[in-house]
């Protein structure tokens, strides 16, 4: 690049060298979908990595290997509902139809709806005058529609819920869209020492004005937050607050003894926590904080899955030769066959690519895409080896010998310039391919050398999205299954 | 070019990526852009490769041509606590309130304040000036929440105005909400050419129209080129298949006869990419929007890759006068 960087330009420190994925434990998931102990998966990670989808790809899975379960989505897009037979999700578990399996597995999906949930707690613990009086409070309307937190604390609310009524034997949670993947763990807790806190009594104390002779001195305090508050958000605003919290407040300590109760099921031995990232630099970097976390908590971490994994089946082929055998063709130049060839064939590539424009255009940063490219380097020692007495050598034997016989007659078919123009976009593609799969593994090394412990499977990118069960089926397929890197 | 350029998008899709990369394109010779994250994510600390960004506006970069961009976390908290020590002067007095919970309170739990105070803290820097009374930055550019909750975050007045409907929080929303419904401010959304995002892209302009927030941009992100068009691979298969390891073979590549067989296969998934590419772009077509694209970085989301976006973004006529 010829613009002025302000600070390195590539990224960060770099884990040793050797920390493939051979030395990485696989994430077999079809264990701890079949066993009966567990009974909650929840699924974590950045937003746009695909949580909702693995979580639904596990569902049927989980569903067609025998357990009863329910997914549980948080905002699918449209077309994730629609995939499993459901035009709309709402907040009752619906039964998904076409799950195959004789175990008498079934499958029900659900999305959060946390007003609705909020209204029925309310419902569910207040006298209906009562329940009428909060449901109707302007300050309950705006905290029940989603702020700051609601949304977390329903969805654990909900998943509670779940695992009370008994009825499914796994439960599949995904996790909110978050400003920070964490919230889903932080904002119960909050929500629950902010409606039982110091300041909730503050807010309450007019209520209960002639009770203990400490509330005194809490009424100096009060009068002079309340002032404050009511400057700054009107006094209205903090009257409908108090008409809340006094409507509420028998419910104050159900919520909070419902949020612990929530936490420890987290942290039971029933549940496998599955942190889901793609493989970038972003993803994986909140994977890791994720990891460190749930350790902290003591929450149960079953792996890493990671979503939309590149492979290639010509992974033998570099993208230094794919590229300068693309070039040999745009130059309609043949290259030699002979034996003494394939010895330097690295060498003209890498030296011919900085003058050619097209490459240099497309990798601005030639060295650290070398450097991070193990997968290649490691296919390159491999292909030329093959061109030995190896495996392959059959054909590239046949192709040597029979070259130089009858040379001009066997190039002629194939400088016909239109299969050679092709055969260059299919060695381009592969070129941007293998780039693409060493960018990728040299992410998920780093991770790798940070959790060399955590357990990952791999899930192969597809082109598409998923439209209908049998596309959550692949995914099940693939998130089952190591993946072939050969 | 609006004062104001808010950068929303799905999750995953690059929006901090992009809003760095407008801000610098923004900062043409001689003009400095302002740069906020309001999530408390420190992804612009990140992509920049410094420390964690303070609650203070500071230099991160020059851009190409002399520009400056500076940048900026806005903590909800802190600006409250500025706020009231602006107006109330509570010195000790706001300590104790955020000892109480009075403060977590108003940040995290009431609704709809924090996002107050973090539209605010933006519009205020839009419209601060220097003595001469030029502005103090060309542009602000802000790294918003997702597009799922970008209306509501913008939103602010409807939200807040049930609520407190006087005092200076509902003065703080009307003034923001002013800047945020004028042409001074362009809300632009990031999608990748799938599904997705692009559903997602299309359910958020309509929800900003409804609000009257002044859409701007599609930002087509991580736009990868094409190399072969469907005919080109129709072409491949079939019975070319020996002609093709020949010419493999003729081009230098050992061992042609066993790749031609994956190498196609990635052709094929190529070709399907680009046909759902194109009913994508149909769709993006009909939300009838302008769209700046981006190419796709292959070594990720660097400074370098950074610079080309910018670049990228200057071509397409951002920061032309």
């Amino acid at each position: 690049m010829t613009e002025k960087t302000p600070g390195p330009a590539d990224g960060g420190p770099v884990p040793p060298a050797g920390a493939g994925l051979d030395a990485v434990p696989f994430l077999d998931i079809d264990p701890v979908l079949d066993d009966r102990g567990t009974r909650i998966i929840v699924c974590c990670g950045a937003g746009g990595v695909g949580k909702t989808t693995t979580a639904a790809a596990l569902g049927v899975r989980a569903a067609e290997r025998g357990r009863r379960v329910v997914v549980l989505t948080i905002d699918p897009a449209r077309r994730l509902a629609q995939s499993m037979g459901i035009d709309a999700l709402d907040n009752t578990p619906r039964r998904v139809d076409g799950i195959k399996g004789s175990d008498g597995g079934e499958l029900h999906a659900m999305m959060l709806d946390m007003k609705r949930t909020f209204d029925e707690i309310v419902e569910a613990h207040a006298d209906p005058a009562r329940a009428r009086a909060i449901l109707e409070n302007p300050f309950y309307q705006s905290l029940s529609a989603g702020f700051a937190g609601t949304q977390e604390y329903m969805a654990m609310e909900k998943l509670g819920q779940l695992r009370a009524r008994d009825e499914w034997d796994l439960i599949v949670v995904d996790t909110p869209p978050s400003r920070s993947a964490l919230d889903f763990l932080d904002a119960p807790k909050r929500l629950g020492s902010f409606l039982d806190g110091k300041f909730i009594k503050l807010l309450m104390a007019p209520a209960k004005v002639g009770g203990r002779a400490g509330m005194k001195f809490l009424n100096v305090g009060m009068s002079m937050m309340t002032g404050t508050l009511g400057k700054l958000l009107g006094g209205q605003f903090l009257g409908d607050v108090q008409t809340f919290v006094a409507a509420m407040d028998t419910m104050f300590g159900g919520f909070r003894t419902r949020a612990d109760a929530t936490y420890r099921l987290l942290q039971a031995p029933g549940t496998a926590f599955l942190v889901v990232a793609a493989p970038e630099r972003d993803a994986l970097r909140e994977a890791a904080y994720f990891v460190e976390r749930l350790a902290a908590e003591g929450m149960p971490l079953a792996g890493l899955v990671l979503n939309r994994v590149h492979g290639s089946g010509a992974a033998r082929l570099s993208a230094e030769r794919a590229r300068a055998a693309a070039e040999n063709l745009d130059e309609g130049r043949i290259v030699d066959q002979g034996p003494g060839k394939t010895g330097q064939r690295g060498a003209p590539a890498t030296s011919s690519e900085p003058s050619h424009p097209a490459t240099a255009a497309v990798s601005p940063a030639r060295p650290s895409a070398s450097e991070a490219a193990p997968t290649a380097d490691a296919s390159e020692e491999h292909s030329s080896r093959d061109t030995g007495p190896d495996s392959t050598g059959p054909d590239t034997g046949q192709d040597s010998t029979t070259d130089p016989d009858t040379g001009p007659d066997s190039t002629g078919p194939d400088t016909d310039p239109e299969l050679a123009r092709l055969t260059a976009g299919l060695l381009r593609l592969h070129a941007e391919r293998m780039r693409v799969l060493a960018r990728e593994q040299h992410t998920r090394d780093r991770f790798t050398a940070l959790h060399p412990e955590v357990a990952v499977t791999e899930v192969a990118a597809l082109p598409g999205d998923v439209h209908d069960l049998a596309g959550l089926r692949a995914i099940g397929e693939r998130l089952s299954t190591p993946r072939d890197r050969s | 070019m609006s004062r104001l350029q808010v950068v929303s998008g799905k999750g995953g899709t690059g929006k901090t990526t992009v809003a760095a990369a407008l801000a610098l394109a923004l900062a043409t010779e001689g003009k400095r852009t302002l740069l906020v994250e309001v999530e408390g994510r420190q992804g612009i600390a990140q992509l920049f490769e410094t420390e964690a960004l303070p609650y203070e506006e500071r230099k991160i970069a020059v851009a190409p041509g002399g520009g400056e961009v500076y940048a900026l976390a806005i903590d909800a908290e802190r600006a409250l606590l500025d706020y009231l020590q602006m107006f109330y002067k509570l010195g000790g007095a706001g300590r104790a309130l955020k000892k109480l919970g009075a403060i977590d309170f108003a940040t995290t739990i009431a609704p709809g304040v924090r996002d107050v105070l973090l539209t605010g803290k933006a519009c205020e820097a839009v419209r601060r000036r220097e003595r001469d009374g030029r502005p103090v930055y060309d542009h602000v550019v802000m790294d918003a929440p997702p597009t799922g909750r970008i209306t509501r975050f913008l939103n602010v007045n409807d939200e807040v105005a049930g609520l407190a409907r006087i005092g200076p929080i509902h003065h703080q929303a009307q003034a923001v909400m002013g800047v945020l419904k004028s042409p001074d401010t362009a809300v632009h959304l990031v999608t990748l050419l799938e599904e997705m995002p692009v559903q997602e892209t299309a359910d958020g302009v309509a929800e900003l129209r409804a609000a009257g927030l002044p859409v701007g941009r599609v930002v087509v992100n991580m736009v990868r080129p094409q190399v072969l068009d469907e005919a080109a691979v129709r072409a491949a298969s079939g019975d070319h298949r020996e002609a093709i390891a020949r010419t493999l073979a003729g081009a230098g590549v050992a061992g042609a006869a066993g790749l031609v067989e994956p190498l196609l296969d990635q052709a094929a998934e190529h070709a399907r990419r680009v046909e759902l590419e194109r009913d994508q772009r149909a769709v993006l077509d009909g939300i009838g929007l302008p769209a700046y694209e981006l190419p796709y970085l292959g070594d990720g989301a660097d400074i370098a890759g950074l610079y080309r976006l910018a670049k990228e973004l200057r071509k397409q006529g951002v920061g032309a006068a």
